[in-house]
């Protein structure tokens, strides 16, 4: 009896011992897995995904890093990362700076993804958002300093509407123009054109991911005038129209 | 100390080098092979396999995925294009035909990294070393899964040595070769049979299509066996060998059923009696009784190899 009991007792220790060994186990890989899936999320900003690629997030659920956008690339543009190469390991990337996206028509990198990673809804590659061009260096452009370098506005596949150039007065010297490069953010397609082609040392202008470049506005705002287009009149009643007194003009 | 008997010597001496040697070298021609597919386009230009065992397009029509892969990108709550479940079905297909894990034992790159740490364990009489639970890989499986799903990642795709050697072969990304080293010490010093019968997860998926798949390896000739033990001692899953050589007493098949089977078919090579052989999961036969003069006829090279006498089937 004295016997059995104690056979119980042990193979109930022996078994809660096991369960307690493999949870810890497993509790301890799974942390493991998850602190390296969340810190594999965070693209460095400099990095560049394939034409039509999910956003960041949902890429990772969707990229089996079986490089065949890579291999469907006809400028060697795109890469799989190494690891520790900044974006997860394997996943397809582009620097702008090394070699920009050529923007090819039938883009054969998002038809070679099986997955879907790349999405197959984007047809046109205009209409392609890798990234926005920011010009971030007001400082080093040339064009700022009243020169016209004009190249990246040149160099631009969406010339005159991703990037125009506009016109202001130059207060240093008194009796020039100064022709600022500005990027319409929903023209640019983040392809690096202008990036790659900058001729400063270190580029002024740089594509950056589209969450980094773009702000938000607070999704309680309304804007007047769209509102009142809605409306078809004004959105307070009985309002009366003032005359315009602009410059120049009589009332 | 060197391991005193060497599994195939007895085999080879018998039948010959080949007919002891075959299903391994095969093995190692269709593991190269597989590679060179891949291989032909970056190095000579000539494209016939493009991708990885991830997922690939050869001769620019046939999509493969990783079935595995799939199921972690479905977990993550990511529906794929077409291609990629065409693909994943196509790949799942011919493991239930051909032996689920004939994936570890054919296709991996690992697996003659295993096998050489687990050679070298045979040769140099190592001990197996800390003794992980066999269900690590289930429980792996499981967390891999859950992890996917909760984070909306591929997650073992961070970590998968295999596909990560296979970028390191074919797109040059030097560093996937890391986890191979560590795999190989892990193999040798740390756990006999470590990696891929303990760990990977991958192998445990296919372990799971090789509990269905028709393709195994049978010991038809199980009354012959004389308990040399060479089939065990080169069985990278050896508990599943026992059940179907030793099935005469328990009154099962002479199938090997168990999905751990890796239908390497190193067995098949090594036993000096011919007991294996490879068939389909529903082939129950067994070979008939062996006439009354033949044991004493071979008793020459029996005698030398037997362990335990006690063992040796009734009708011998």
């Amino acid at each position: 009896m004295t016997q059995a009991q104690s056979k119980t007792t042990l193979s109930r220790r022996k078994f809660l011992q096991d369960s307690a060994r493999t949870a810890t186990g497993v509790a301890a890989c799974g942390l493991g897995l998850v602190a390296l899936v969340e810190q594999s999320k965070s693209l460095p900003a400099n990095a560049l995904r394939p034409p039509g690629a999910l956003a960041e997030g949902a890429f990772q659920s969707a990229c089996v890093r079986c490089g065949l956008c890579v291999r469907a690339c006809p400028y060697d543009t795109l890469k799989l990362a190494e690891l520790g190469a900044g974006p997860a390991a394997g996943t397809p990337y582009f620097l702008a700076r090394q070699v920009p996206c050529e923007m090819c028509e039938d883009i054969p990198c998002v038809k070679a993804c099986p997955t879907g990673a790349l999405m197959h809804s984007l047809t046109d590659i205009d209409k392609a958002k890798m990234g926005v061009a920011v010009l971030v260096s007001r400082e080093t452009c040339l064009n700022f300093l009243g020169l016209r370098c004009d190249v990246c506005y040149r160099d631009c596949p969406l010339i005159d509407k991703a990037i125009t150039l506009e016109e202001r007065h130059n207060k240093r010297t008194g009796r020039h123009a100064i022709m600022e490069p500005t990027v319409h953010a929903d023209q640019c397609t983040g392809c690096g054109k202008c990036e790659r082609s900058c001729v400063l040392e270190e580029a002024a202008i740089k594509v950056l991911p589209v969450a980094l470049a773009t702000g938000k506005l607070g999704e309680h705002y309304r804007l007047g005038w769209e509102e009142k287009k809605k409306q078809g009149g004004p959105l307070v009643p009985d309002l009366i129209e003032l005359p315009k007194r602009l410059p120049g003009t009589q009332p | 100390m060197i391991a005193s008997r060497i599994p195939g010597r007895e085999a080879a001496r018998l039948y010959g080098w080949w007919r002891a040697y075959r299903f391994l070298l095969l093995r190692r021609a269709a593991q190269l092979g597989f590679l060179g597919l891949f291989l032909t386009g970056p190095l000579f230009g000539v494209w016939i396999a493009k991708g990885t065992l991830a997922s690939s397009v050869t001769f620019d029509v046939l999509p493969l995925t990783d079935p595995f892969i799939l199921l972690q990108s479905l977990a993550a709550r990511h529906l794929p294009e077409a291609t990629a479940l065409i693909g994943a079905a196509i790949v799942l297909g011919a493991y239930l035909l051909l032996g689920g894990r004939t994936y570890c034992s054919w296709v991996c790159p690992i697996n003659p990294v295993t096998d050489l740490a687990a050679y070298l364990r045979r040769r140099f009489d190592l001990d197996k070393g800390w003794s992980m639970k066999p269900a690590t890989r289930w429980w792996l499986l499981a967390l891999v899964l859950v992890v996917s799903a909760a984070t909306g990642t591929i997650a073992w795709e961070l970590v998968n040595p295999i596909t990560a050697f296979w970028r390191a072969a074919v797109f040059g990304a030097g560093l996937g070769v890391v986890g191979v080293i560590a795999i190989f010490a892990f193999d040798l010093f740390a756990v006999r049979h470590g990696w891929c019968g303990h760990i990977c997860p991958v192998g445990a998926f296919y372990g799971l299509v090789g509990r269905v798949t028709l393709l195994r390896v049978s010991a038809p000739g199980r009354a012959r066996c004389d308990d040399c033990l060479d089939c065990f001692s080169v069985c990278p899953e050896m508990h599943v060998i026992a059940p179907a050589l030793r099935g005469e007493r328990t009154g099962r098949g002479p199938v090997i059923a168990s999905g751990d089977c890796t239908v390497c078919g190193r067995c098949i090579d090594v036993c000096p009696e011919r007991v294996f052989t490879l068939t389909h999961r529903f082939d129950d036969r067994l070979d008939p009784a062996p006439p009354e003069a033949e044991p004493v006829a071979r008793a020459s090279h029996q005698d030398s190899k037997r362990l335990n006498p006690d063992t040796r089937p009734l009708e011998v």
